[in-house]
């Protein structure tokens, strides 16, 4: 609920557009959700609503987490860092990640809150087992659930 | 009275008065029947005056809140200086032209190809007539200003899965959901299902009124005339001559708007912070960054990237890295800091300030937003469509199209904003993109509503905000919790160190937030500094 209003209140204040603040009272309010049936270039697909649409590990990281982490997973340093991926010792406990993605940390974005709890494992899961990290105690969506609440 | 006459009392001295007699509220309820406060937290140009004692300021940051600061502690008498981590002023604010080299973060390079006189605005793009703080400063540093058009009724709304994917006028949509919903109303009161809301005195008013507010005709009904086209346009316009006559166009009927869910743009225009008249500096935002840059560029060291701050009971310590010599860590001392870094990179670096401080800097999560400029062959969208300014809006990824508020008629080339994308799934996804494909994917969605774009379309620049390298986001990403609990403590000055910038203001990601969070912070940092 806290998340839901954290979207509501920050669109409204960039309002940089009243438009996605309607979209996203109703993307964020669970109405239906008018998919609309795009066909985007060939590669990847964007989502059309509010909410993340990949569902595996990989297409997650590569639509979403790259942004920042980079596609090698070397994170990237300006005036300030993205921390790697590769070779992190914070990925070595599952849990760490997991309240990172779900709760954002310092600057980063709780992205996890447009994730459901199938995605959020997937791509920490994803992330544990590539870039060098080689982590085999899997996330579950039960895991990211009890991070949620 | 600075001309001597004083039997004339000024309105800033009356206000003055009052404020000290009566206290601020007082002072609030006088200035709002002058007819002054209400829409700004602006109080006019700043006045910092008493003994500064030689004391000595290091801003960092030389956005317009640094900038601002600058300027203003300069005039009151301090030893000011200014850390900036690019090689130019202005921050986010910020105007890419043809020529202009962009890295982001991941080392892709962008260059800009834009033809001579074309430019594109990353960030802030349009001034609302209300950010009173941003207009005085261009008054006063000579930035002209021009319209920006935010609502053009010509412009268009667009659902994929409506309409056969055909975009809607907005005049179109707005004159037709107003009417419906006027004839609706007008027929629920008719039939007596809304006796227990309106009075019977207000019955006959409010028939009248839906009348006239949604074109209906004498029998309450909103159709296909030529009255209603006078409002939503027609099919063939009124001409001259023989066969001059006009011919009303066919109206939407309500289940199709709102089936379409174009209803929820219209919600745009209603916005205090877009309601007309709205600005933008002529030739480019980074206008009023430069601006401030002429009055005090000379203070201002480029190309320093801050790295650690300490302070103690004797001031203020800032350890930077000067990207010339980039071994080298080199510091700067002061009696004071105004540290206008954004948080998302604030909160990584080593920082002695104390535990609430703190925890405010590490509780503001970094926007995400991508905005995409387009350079096009001709101005089709005037050309072809009479769309001159204004926003069109889409359900597709790419959320807006807007057209450039600048000369406007002239044909030739233009420079669209192809997107502007910000939170939810398709801002991490653009931003996840390499910068040629955001471009071709901008193309690709723009062409479904205006098809000129597939021959028309020559280069363009897409920026993701948090692929830049001075900000890594676009704006702070506070929520009425997190400001509950720690805005305070983030505007609150901790021993030598205070911070300004959007994400110290109410007006997150907007520049009259930057400056009036400045103003304010220099104004409480004066009054301790002159109290000591």
């Amino acid at each position: 609920m806290a998340l839901k209003r954290a979207a509501r209140t920050f669109h409204i204040s960039l309002c940089t557009s009243a438009a996605i603040v309607a979209a996203a009272l109703v993307f964020a309010d669970g109405g239906a959700l008018a998919q609309s049936t795009v066909s985007a270039p060939p590669g990847r697909v964007p989502s059309s609503g509010f909410q993340f649409s990949e569902t595996s590990g990989e297409t997650l990281y590569t639509n979403v987490c790259q942004a920042c982490h980079m596609p090698d997973g070397k994170g990237a340093t300006g005036a300030g860092t993205y921390p790697a991926l590769a070779g992190n010792q914070n990925l070595a406990a599952a849990r760490f990640p997991v309240t990172v993605v779900l709760h954002g940390l310092r600057g980063m974005p709780p992205v996890g809150y447009f994730m459901t709890d199938d995605q959020v494992a997937a791509v920490v899961n994803y992330a544990r087992t590539h870039f060098g990290n080689n982590y085999s105690d899997a996330v579950t969506a039960g895991d990211v659930k009890a991070v949620r609440q | 009275m600075r001309n001597g006459s004083s039997a004339v009392v000024t309105k800033r001295e009356l206000l003055a008065l009052i404020g000290t007699i009566a206290g601020s509220a007082a002072m609030y309820n006088a200035m709002t029947s002058l007819g002054l406060a209400a829409d700004s937290a602006y109080k006019g140009p700043i006045e910092l005056s008493g003994d500064v004692k030689g004391a000595s300021v290091l801003i960092l940051g030389a956005g317009l809140a640094g900038m601002t600061a600058a300027l203003e502690l300069r005039k009151a008498g301090y030893k000011v200086k200014v850390l900036e981590y690019n090689r130019r002023p202005g921050g986010r604010n910020w105007t890419l032209r043809g020529g202009d080299i962009y890295t982001e973060l991941g080392g892709f390079t962008q260059n800009c190809e834009f033809a001579e006189g074309q430019y594109f605005n990353p960030g802030p793009w349009r001034i609302p007539y209300h950010h009173r703080a941003v207009l005085d400063y261009c008054k006063r540093l000579n930035v002209a200003l021009e319209p920006f058009v935010e609502l053009n009724h010509n412009a268009l709304l667009h659902a994929s899965g409506a309409f056969g994917g055909r975009p809607q006028r907005i005049r179109d949509v707005e004159t037709d959901f107003r009417g419906n919903i006027a004839e609706l109303l007008a027929k629920a009161i008719a039939q007596g299902k809304l006796d227990e809301a309106v009075s019977t005195e207000d019955r006959e008013m409010l028939l009248a009124a839906l009348k006239s507010w949604g074109v209906l005709d004498q029998n309450y009904a909103y159709k296909a005339d030529l009255d209603t086209a006078d409002y939503r346009g027609y099919a063939k316009g009124p001409g001259g001559g023989l066969s001059a006559a006009p011919v009303a166009g066919d109206t939407i009927a309500l289940s199709e708007i709102l089936k379409s869910r174009l209803w929820r743009h219209l919600q745009n225009f209603a916005a205090h912070l877009f309601q007309t008249t709205m600005f933008q500096p002529v030739g480019g935002m980074d206008m009023i960054g430069k601006a401030f840059a002429r009055e005090v560029g000379d203070l201002i060291h480029y190309g320093a990237k801050v790295v650690k701050i300490t302070q103690d009971s004797g001031g203020v310590t800032v350890s930077y890295v000067d990207s010339k010599d980039p071994a080298a860590i080199q510091t700067a001392k002061a009696d004071w800091c105004i540290c206008t870094i954004p948080l998302s990179i604030l909160s990584q670096i080593p920082l002695t300030v104390g535990a609430r401080m703190k925890a405010a800097i590490d509780a503001v999560p970094y926007a995400s937003a991508v905005k995409i400029g387009l350079q096009f062959k001709r101005r089709f969208w005037e050309e072809d469509e009479s769309i001159y300014g204004g926003i069109s809006f889409t359900d597709l990824p790419i959320r807006q199209i807007a057209y450039p508020s600048s000369d406007l008629n002239r044909g030739g080339r233009g420079v669209l904003l192809g997107a502007y994308i910000f939170e939810g799934a398709s801002a991490y996804e653009f931003a996840a993109l390499p910068p040629a494909e955001r471009i071709a994917r901008a193309v690709d969605f723009g062409s479904r509503i205006h098809p000129q774009y597939k021959d028309e379309f020559e280069n363009g620049v897409a920026i993701a905000w948090h692929r830049v390298p001075f900000t890594l986001g676009c704006a702070g990403y506070w929520t009425d919790e997190t400001r509950a609990q720690h805005y305070d403590d983030l505007c609150q000055i901790d021993g030598r160190i205070v911070l300004a910038g959007e994400h110290a203001s109410y007006l997150p990601a907007w520049q009259e937030g930057a400056i009036l969070s400045s103003l304010d912070a220099i104004t409480r940092l004066h009054e301790r500094v002159v109290k000591m």
